[in-house]
């Protein structure tokens, strides 16, 4: 699937939900099917350090396909970590850079990505595409 | 005397909204109190009605603001019984307070090797200060430990006590913990041996009464929003005898008495450090909020919080799996804690959706947390406005978490 199918999947699980409680209990589900970043790279080299939680990314290159492992310390940081991972993981370098990700917003997640929430999701959309960059260059 | 508190909810209409579909249920008046309608009003006021610079102009309106703004000092000076309006310095807020004291004293009293002592339990707005200070002096920062009830190991605060200690800042209520420090002890013991104490009061000023010549602080800081005010205002007091020694701080106008390009003179305490023009508004909405709480009054508020305190830390103690961060036995109306095995984050932003606001995290405290071995807390802090019902509301969101996560 494409990045964007992929996204337009998500929404429409999201709007069986009608309220935020559902929205969080299916959080708390996607956060343990995140692709589990080995122990030796969870070190604070790939930590994006928020102000609330903490996220480890690492990346791999797979042909022309970037592969993506996490974890996070918050569960429902986790869960959304689980939906970056799932819209960007197996694509080419070329599509992570191109494609903008409007399914937060359209699920309702938003504010996970605001300033004051500053929990390093922002960071990790940046690491995810400057590891398609930096891969795409090689 | 036992305080209506549905009356005094009804002054707030912040606290009358859903969030999330939920009523409000407002638990983060450590970060800043929601503001009275009589606050607003005059705030309001003052810019539809009375908006003009202050201190300089002949004309009508401004000798108006002028007043009341003047006004505000002295009820700041009577409020917090200082001797006179010379030593009410007003300023953005407690953090700029802590910085005019830090700095000035960088410039004049610190020398290289001299000691200032803080205390682990400090805001990060009267950790930094200091360091820059040292920075700047050659002084060395020294920093009294806590002990596991989150409360200050008085023996070794004497212990850092000695000829070399200039000042001592510490603070009167942990915004982290809620710990009230014996700072009626603390300042003495410096005092002894001739340093200077600054008390960063923003947690305890809308908490309980303060006196500073009974507590013979030589500063005491603290800020409007954190008090029914509005934000953008704070008060540093200081002793007029240690003020008239200290260099200026802003350079600018109103803090001058004559300029020239050969050099200027300073104005007269308290002006000398107010460069600039100040936030009229802000001064004007905080004396509306020593009214308020002068009306209510502050052993009235005190009662009425330590019994949310007590309410509180029962249920939550009920609810099982909770381990409290600071449990001094001298403790202000909030609570800290984890749930174990929780992320704070996790618990903060479900209670987000069931319309409670709590804060979580490190609280601007780092070196608090890094001594409990923890990277945060939830932390629920209390007002005059909030009820037994909302801790009830705030119990069963904190259950419905522990099913969600536990």
């Amino acid at each position: 699937m494409t990045i964007q199918e992929i996204q337009e999947e998500i929404i429409d699980e999201f709007d069986m939900f009608d309220d935020w409680m559902q929205k969080y209990d299916y959080l708390i589900e996607l956060s343990k099917d995140v692709p589990q970043i080995e122990e030796t790279h969870k070190v604070d080299e790939n930590l994006i350090k928020g102000c609330q939680s903490k996220v480890w990314l690492y990346a791999t290159k797979e042909d022309d396909t970037v592969r993506f492992t996490a974890d996070s310390d918050a569960i429902i940081t986790k869960g959304i970590v689980a939906l970056l991972v799932r819209v960007f993981d197996g694509q080419k370098c070329k599509d992570i850079l191109k494609n903008e990700l409007h399914f937060i917003d359209a699920i309702g997640l938003k504010e996970h990505l605001s300033m004051t929430r500053s929990n390093g999701l922002v960071s990790m959309i940046k690491q995810m595409k400057f590891y398609a960059l930096a891969f795409q260059a090689k | 005397m036992a305080l209506d508190i549905q009356n005094i909810r009804a002054q707030f209409p912040a606290l009358h909204q859903e969030v999330n579909g939920r009523p409000l249920v407002y638990f983060d008046n450590g970060a800043t109190s929601q503001k009275p309608q009589m606050v607003i009003d005059a705030i309001t006021h003052y810019y539809s009605k009375e908006n003009s610079n202050i201190h300089r102009g002949v004309h009508f309106l401004s000798q108006q603001a002028t007043y009341k703004y003047e006004a505000a000092r002295e009820a700041v000076r009577r409020f917090i019984n200082a001797g006179s309006i010379e030593e009410i310095i007003i300023t953005r807020g407690t953090t700029e307070a802590i910085n005019l004291v830090s700095s000035c004293l960088a410039r004049s009293l610190f020398k290289t090797g001299d000691e200032i002592i803080i205390s682990a339990i400090e805001h990060h707005s009267n950790i930094v200060p200091w360091q820059m200070a040292c920075e700047q002096s050659g002084a060395i920062l020294k920093v009294i430990p806590i002990l596991d009830s989150g409360e200050l190991d008085m023996d070794a605060y004497r212990d850092l006590l000695n000829e070399k200690t200039k000042l001592v800042a510490v603070n009167h209520i942990s915004n982290a913990l809620g710990t009230i420090n014996p700072i009626e002890e603390m300042i003495p013991l410096a005092h002894a041996k001739g340093a200077l104490v600054l008390i960063d009061g923003a947690q305890a000023v809308p908490h309980v009464k303060v006196d500073v010549q009974a507590l013979n602080a030589d500063f005491y800081c603290f800020s409007a929003h954190k008090m029914y005010g509005p934000t953008g205002v704070g008060i540093l007091y200081g002793k007029k005898d240690i003020l008239e020694k200290m260099p200026p701080y802003h350079g600018g106008g109103e803090m001058i008495k004559e300029v020239k390009f050969e050099g200027s003179t300073y104005n007269d305490l308290p002006f000398k450090f107010e460069g600039g023009t100040p936030n009229i508004a802000g001064g004007i909405g905080l004396e509306a909020a020593i009214r308020f709480i002068e009306e209510l009054g502050v052993e009235n508020i005190a009662m009425q919080e330590a019994d949310l305190l007590a309410y509180a830390t029962e249920k939550l103690k009920a609810v099982g799996g909770i381990r409290f961060i600071g449990e001094a036995k001298n403790k202000a109306g909030l609570v800290s804690f984890i749930m174990e095995g929780i992320h704070h984050y996790d618990a903060g932003s479900t209670l987000d959706k069931l319309g409670v606001a709590i804060r979580t995290g490190h609280h601007c405290a780092q070196p608090v947390m890094d001594r409990f071995g923890i990277p945060g807390t939830m932390r629920a802090s209390f007002a005059v406005y909030n009820t037994k019902e909302e801790i009830d509301v705030f119990i069963a969101g904190i259950k419905r978490v522990k099913l969600m996560f536990g």
